[in-house]
């Protein structure tokens, strides 16, 4: 009992159950915001807003197939009317003429404060005859059909422009009044969750609800030979967190298995399983904690790479079992004064690499550096000042070499470890290092995949899905958007209408093809305030009508209705936001002006997506000179797939650094424990030649690199090292081959490392993926190439 | 029994003696036309203006898919049918439109594109046809079959002579009513 209370073990017991209470009140999250930036730009801010709030995030592209035409388009507006009725769906369209009514409805009731062009002069005798000839020409061209029963309650026509800002750029294809691909095999619809991008389990409620719907639609109509597909930002990240939080459970339970298989095969002792897990576990224990305690959240991916850890820290245990099996007498102290060193100079340089990882602005990979550093250095410590008290005397004191299979193993790496003492591996890794960097060099064009998608969890199937949706909808892609940032809502719309009319020049200029703004359905106070004094009184108005369609085949007293609707616009209140609660058009200004309360006080942000002219790309530049010469304060014109593609750019750009560094510290760190240049680069040797086979070896098998298996290749010079440092001798000691115990826990090591990071390389999600297939068999090749170069 | 299948002997002889000038031989004549110019007219007669709308300008077409409407006053406009697409420019202002997207666009400009191709299967995919008058002097009515464009047009009137389409009438189903009536312009070869 008495062991049980000294100072090491009362630390580590408080740690663990301070640990375990940390990590009881710890948010865990499966989305996207391991992908964005911790720190990022004024640009990059608004591209996560968009990410996490935008209308791009909340939209859902539904397409249903089978059954036929008909069929569909019945089950499309079943769909359509039961998600207009539900609370988590903010708006529901498929194209008919119903899904639209209310806000045309709308648009038409509120034309005299919605038109730009009202004004005290449009309603002169001049201005009306001039805008009531213009819409009788217009009943004579292809829209006529549609303008003839509007026109004697707006002959004026305010509202054709509405309407046509209201559809804005190419409608889908129709079929049977609905929304249908190009190729006429589906219904396509457009629907809005409530829940923002960055409320997961709002979004996974609505995707259920649609579900649902279908369903019900489909019993209803008695439809049962069609289906419902699903895409968009929501359906992602909804299956993202999903992936990561099945892959998660199944690479903990692969490791978990893999390395207590190998310790039961190495130790036949269910109580040296026991003693040699206790380290790992606390580690990861005292790690999570510290992401917890250091970033507030944990992040699945962390955890899925806690799988790692496993496997490298129970080396730990496993040199102490197995190195000191052969000692006599106190062999904890023996194998203190032995190796411990090594193994603390390993930990440290393992340290050195993950270290590097914390200043990355992804939040992944700050958060597995962190995890790692304290979940290496616990396990560490307790191995080294816990192990020893609690441990019973003579446990998995069985090397590894004394089994058949483990045997053999160990004469193989004795073998090339002889090879390398006599001088002889040398070449062999020349020969390969070689081979390795023809193959680099041959492959350099191919060998960066340098999209952020390369990162994205979504599969390609999936990918493909959305693509195929989003062109037959003709769904924005929303790419370029004017972006101003104000501190009250009649200051940006202000601003927007500013904007907006910088942009009508652009779009008669041909620069754009179009453009959306809330301003259009929400003009400033203002503005409806200038368009509602413009309104002139019912007689004036009468008269001055009177007077205007003398000339023109269109008598006055048809106008009746045209006289009225402006005679009562003249009393009504000016527009706010909430006159279009309940109709799409609520959604669409929500999504065009956000708001949100900063510690400064209020920001509203106007969006004004462009729209390009068919065929032709936008250049932000330019309508970022137009806006700046109209000297809109703060006006911003950005684009989002070149900010996204710049924001990989400094992803990666960043890990780079990083990755330099950890290789620069790892350096400097071998050079003061070593104090000789000739030994650091002895240990580094084997490394490089690691990470050049591991690279090649990846671009034959036709994996494109990213930015992740670049931290991989810094995660083999911080693990690799620790198989290097063994074959390190002071210049002084005779180079003899290590001793079978050693190497055989070398071995051992090394294969549990590979179960740990092999299990990474078995997910489906691409961060993991990457990081597994790199570091698993460069943590390997590092042991071998270590042994074979054992000799400098 | 003999003289039910002399009934019939008789029914047919009549059918076939009736049948000399028919749609299918209207619709032989049209085929012939693989293209040509003319001018028009067009009167467009709404309840909701005291005086009908009146536009002229040019009409061409090429065999068998690109039609051109060419209005030179009051205002002008340019509308061109290419296979499926409608392109209009109008006031500086260029729009096109799929008509694959509206059903009730398709069977309009079928309607002509039928009639100037002689498609008698075009034509029959949208309407009943009915043919009366002489080769000389014809008339040929479509009625919608389809409920969504009968919802919008009552009736379209194409009169000619031999093989030349002289006007078109287009009754729609709110009364409103318009009238197009072509002339060929000679074109020197």
């Amino acid at each position: 009992m008495s062991r049980l209370l000294r100072p090491a073990v009362v630390v580590w017991l408080l740690a663990l159950i301070g640990s375990l209470a940390v990590i009881a009140n710890t948010h865990f999250t499966a989305d996207m915001s391991a992908f964005l930036p911790r720190h990022p730009t004024e640009q990059q801010s608004l591209l996560v807003d968009q990410l996490k709030e935008g209308t791009l995030s909340r939209t859902l592209l539904i397409g249903i197939e089978g059954s036929d035409p008909a069929g569909r388009a019945k089950l499309s507006r079943g769909l359509t009317r039961a998600l207009m009725q539900s609370e988590l769906i903010a708006t529901a369209n498929n194209g008919s003429d119903e899904s639209s009514a209310q806000e045309r409805e709308l648009l038409f009731r509120h034309r005299y404060l919605l038109s730009p062009a009202v004004t005290p002069e449009h309603f002169s005798v001049e201005g009306l005859r001039e805008s009531i000839a213009n819409s009788i020409d217009m009943l004579a061209s292809p829209v006529g059909v549609l303008l003839k029963k509007l026109l004697p309650r707006d002959p004026t026509g305010e509202i054709m422009q509405l309407f046509s800002a209201l559809g804005g750029g190419s409608m889908p294809n129709s079929q049977f009044g609905v929304w249908a691909s190009q190729d006429g095999q589906r219904a396509l619809l457009m629907v809005q969750t409530r829940a923002a991008g960055s409320d997961t389990d709002g979004q996974e409620a609505a995707i259920n609800a649609v579900r649902l719907a279908f369903a019900e639609a489909a019993e209803q109509s008695a439809i049962d030979d069609a289906k419902i597909e699903l895409s968009g930002a929501p359906v992602f990240a909804v299956e993202a967190r999903a992936t990561i939080k099945s892959e998660i459970r199944r690479l903990a339970v692969i490791s978990a298995l893999g390395t207590i298989a190998l310790l039961g095969f190495a130790y036949r002792s269910a109580t040296a399983i026991m003693f040699g897990l206790l380290p790992v576990l606390s580690g990861a224990l005292a790690g999570i904690a510290a992401v917890s305690l250091g970033f507030g959240s944990v992040h699945g991916i962390t955890i899925g790479f806690g799988t790692t850890l496993i496997g490298e820290a129970v080396d730990y245990t496993i040199y102490y079992f197995v190195q000191s099996s052969s000692a006599d007498g106190d062999r904890a102290q023996r194998w203190i004064e032995r190796f411990w060193p090594t193994i603390r100079l390993g930990v440290l340089t393992s340290i050195c690499g993950f270290a590097a990882l914390l200043g990355s602005g992804f939040p992944g990979l700050a958060q597995l550096g962190l995890y790692s550093i304290v979940g290496l250095i616990t396990a560490a410590a307790i191995t080294r000042y816990v192990l020893p008290i609690i441990c019973p005397a003579g446990i998995g004191q069985r090397p590894l070499g004394n089994g058949g299979l483990g045997k053999r193993a160990t004469a193989g790496l004795m073998h090339l470890n002889r090879l390398g003492a006599q001088g002889r591996g040398n070449w062999i890794v020349i020969g390969l290092a070689l081979c390795a960097a023809a193959v680099i060099f041959q492959a350099r064009d191919r060998l960066w995949d340098d999209r952020l998608s390369g990162l994205s969890p979504i599969p390609p199937a999936a990918q493909a899905l959305d693509q195929k949706l989003r062109s037959d909808l003709g769904a924005p892609d929303l790419r370029y958007l004017v972006i101003i940032r104000r501190h009250g809502q009649e200051a940006a719309l202000a601003a927007s209408e500013e904007a907006g009319r910088v942009l009508d020049r652009l779009v008669d200029a041909n620069v754009i093809a179009g453009y959306n703004s809330a301003a259009r359905f929400l003009p400033s106070q203002a503005s409806q305030q200038q368009r509602r004094d413009a309104l002139p009184e019912r007689a004036e108005l009468q008269r001055n009508l009177n007077e205007a369609v003398r000339s023109l085949p269109l008598s006055a007293s048809r106008l009746g209705g045209f006289v009225d609707d402006v005679a009562a616009a003249r009393t009504a209140p000016l527009l706010d936001r909430d006159q279009f609660q309940g109709s799409s058009l609520a959604m669409l200004i929500d999504s065009l002006l956000m708001h949100r309360k900063t510690a400064t006080g209020e920001e509203w942000t106007a969006l004004l997506p462009l729209r390009a002219a068919a065929g032709q790309d936008i250049d932000p530049s330019r309508i970022q000179a137009a806006l700046a010469a109209a000297n809109i304060e703060g006006a911003l014109c950005l684009d989002l797939a070149g900010e996204s593609a710049q924001l990989y750019s400094a992803y990666l750009h960043e890990v780079i650094l990083l990755s330099c560094a950890g290789l620069a510290a790892i350096a400097v760190l071998l050079t003061i424990a070593l104090r000789s240049p000739r030994r650091m680069l002895h240990v580094l040797a084997p490394l490089l030649a690691t990470v050049l086979i591991v690279i090649a070896g990846l671009s034959l098998a036709g994996i494109k690199l990213t930015l992740l298996h670049l931290i991989g290749v810094l995660l083999i010079f911080a693990v690799g090292s620790n198989y290097a440092l063994f074959f390190d001798r002071p210049a002084g000691e005779a180079q003899a081959p290590l001793d079978t115990a050693t190497l055989s826990s070398l071995l051992l090591a090394n294969m549990a490392t590979l179960i740990g990071f092999g299990a990474l390389a078995l997910a489906k999600v691409p961060v993991l993926n990457a990081i597994g297939v790199t570091v698993g068999p460069g943590a390997v090749l590092a042991l071998l190439l270590a042994a074979l170069l054992a000799k400098s | 029994m003999k003289r039910l299948a002399a009934l019939i002997c008789l029914l047919c002889l009549a059918t076939t003696a009736s049948a000399a000038w028919d749609v299918n031989q209207l619709m032989n004549d049209l085929a012939q036309k693989t293209g040509g110019r003319a001018r028009f007219v067009e009167k467009q007669y709404l309840a909701v203006l005291d005086k009908p709308l009146v536009s002229s300008g040019e009409l061409s077409y090429t065999a068998p898919n690109r039609l051109e409407k060419r209005t030179l006053s009051p205002k002008p406009e340019l509308i061109t049918l290419d296979d499926d697409t409608l392109y209009v420019e109008r006031g500086g202002k260029k729009f096109s439109l799929r008509l694959s997207s509206r059903p009730e666009a398709v069977a309009f400009v079928d309607s002509i594109r039928g009639t100037l191709t002689g498609n008698r299967k075009l034509l029959e995919a949208s309407y009943a046809l009915i043919l009366t008058g002489t080769q000389a002097n014809w008339t040929l009515r479509l009625l919608p079959s389809d409920s969504e464009i009968a919802v919008l047009l009552r009736s379209i009137d194409i009169r000619g002579v031999r093989d030349r389409v002289t006007s078109v009438e287009y009754q729609l189903a709110d009364g409103d009513r318009t009238v197009m009536t072509i002339t060929p312009v000679e074109t020197s070869p």
